[in-house]
């Protein structure tokens, strides 16, 4: 039998009440690796982490989505994850792409969110029922997107900036100052 | 190998030192050994579709946008302004992201379209599919071949292509190939972004100085012609359209139509009527024959991978 921790889409990611003391383990292990880019962020607050199991064999199956398909993170978060297996050890270790549903924003705990401000970097705003549209749909908009919302200034916390640039440092975000305090600041784009 | 050097606990701001700790086969480069992309992914061919016209469609998806990728990262050090340089490899990075999804669902629907490459290379897929095709073998359409020229002429290439993508990527989340869906699902988030960014930046220029609304109108004029090719059908799409695995490229390129005309009647800019290119009736992209410009794009973007096909970086 494989014992499994999975998670909704919009829940958290909660061993099963009777779930065996290894598995704790290894998601504890697997559930404190960061982000690259973002450090402040564990992989369960940015939402990637999908699922962690072990099998009768003792091998440990992860399952992790990308963020941006480009974001060359992954690749370290899959490094990552694997040492941190074996740090905790479990040698035996495979890290899997879930890439549907796609990863969105929206999966950023709340917990992350406030790690983000704290860091200086604005979180990103809901993006609502779009982040999992599954309506089948087979036209996209022809209207340019909405501006967001101004994000809140994660120094001073004045809901009045402008973007600078809509795309950042890194694949995930852009570029604001605040109007109030003059900093620049890096806020995570919706997706 | 080399071994792992001591960390010393104070280098935290040396940017090597997280380069040679233990998993180094990890990292992404050319030849470093990196995971399959759809690792864990269920790869099978949908039951009634056909796996080498799917390889072969994905592979067009993937060349149109490896191609761009590589101009748009010719703007580094290029660009006119720090902001635009970071966007403009931003969206090629996604594109670059895109293209390696497709390749690899390419090379596991027919492996026989993965070029061969000497014992002992460790070039994944993707990578041979990049590095080890010729110009008569990429299936990318003229539009993305094109050379940059200047900020306004990227900008309204950018423009026309991410709106035609943006219609092909929508209609392809229903793809009966549940890969390509979604590949597609996850692109439609990353090339609305592109859109936007092209669409607002053609608005500014048509609108700003009589120069930067010159260069615009210069540069619809040059690009224009390449248009036309977006909306041709081919063999493999026609193909995979009847079994539901493909966007129709006549649907797609009406909304893309619509969306480029309402946009420049915004701009106040009129729609250009020269001849298109690859002429009507003759062979383009799709069956591998091109612009002059693919070439020499290549030469550049494969040089050191094909000098070095058992390299290890
Ligand atoms: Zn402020």
């Amino acid at each position: 039998m494989v014992t499994g921790v999975s998670r909704e889409i919009t829940g958290e990611l909660v061993p099963e009440a009777e779930a065996d003391p290894d598995l704790v383990r290894a998601h504890v292990a697997v559930g404190a690796v960061v982000d690259p880019e973002l450090p402040m962020l564990t992989l369960a607050d940015l939402g990637v982490l999908r699922g962690v199991e072990i099998e009768p064999t003792g091998r440990v199956v992860v399952t992790l989505t990308p963020t941006y398909t480009g974001c060359p993170a992954l690749a370290t978060m899959r490094a990552d994850v694997r040492l941190a297996l074996a740090a905790a050890g479990f040698e035996e270790a495979e890290v899997r792409t879930a890439l549907s549903p796609a990863w969105s924003t929206d999966w950023i705990s709340e917990q992350g969110r406030q790690a983000l401000r704290e860091h200086g970097i604005a979180p990103p705003a809901h993006v609502g029922s779009d982040a999992h549209d599954t309506s089948g749909s087979t036209s996209v908009d022809l209207v340019l997107m909405p501006r967001p919302p101004a994000p809140a200034c994660p120094r001073c916390g004045a809901t009045a900036s402008r973007e600078v640039s809509r795309f950042g440092a890194s694949a995930c975000t852009s570029l604001h100052v605040c109007t109030v305090c003059g900093e620049p600041f890096d806020g995570v784009k919706p997706l | 190998m080399a071994p792992t050097p001591p960390r010393d606990e104070h280098d935290e701001y040396d940017a090597y030192a997280g380069l040679v700790e233990a998993g180094e086969e990890t990292r992404w480069a050319f030849g470093s050994g990196f995971d399959d992309p759809l690792a864990g992914v269920d790869v099978s061919v949908p039951p009634g579709a056909d796996g080498p016209a799917l390889a072969a469609y994905c592979l067009m998806l993937g060349d149109d946008a490896l191609v761009l990728a590589q101009r748009l990262a010719q703007w580094c050090t290029r660009a006119p302004e720090l902001e635009e340089e970071v966007a403009l490899a931003n969206i090629g990075l996604d594109l670059v992201g895109q293209t390696r999804l497709l390749y690899a669902r390419a090379a596991a629907a027919d492996p026989s379209v993965v070029p061969t490459l000497p014992p002992g290379s460790p070039a994944p897929p993707e990578d041979r599919l990049a590095f080890f095709r010729g110009p008569e073998e990429y299936r990318c359409v003229w539009l993305v071949e094109q050379p940059n020229g200047d900020f306004a002429a990227t900008v309204v290439r950018l423009v026309v292509f991410a709106a035609w993508r943006l219609t092909l990527l929508g209609r392809l989340r229903t793809s009966r190939d549940p890969v390509l869906a979604a590949v597609s699902a996850k692109g439609v988030k990353e090339v609305r972004y592109h859109r936007d960014y092209a669409a607002r930046w053609l608005l500014t220029l048509a609108g700003g100085t009589v120069e930067s609304r010159r260069r615009t109108e210069a540069a619809l004029e040059s690009l224009w012609p390449c248009v036309e090719e977006l909306g041709r059908t081919d063999d493999v799409s026609e193909r995979l359209v009847a079994d539901g695995v493909a966007a129709d490229p006549a649907a797609a390129f009406e909304d893309t139509s619509a969306f480029l005309h309402r946009l420049l009647e915004e701009g106040g800019l009129r729609v250009p009527t020269g001849s298109p290119e690859p002429a009507p009736g003759t062979p383009g992209g799709r069956l591998g024959v091109h612009s002059p410009w693919l070439g020499s794009l290549l030469e550049e973007m494969q040089g050191i991978a094909r000098a070095h096909p058992a390299g290890r970086w």
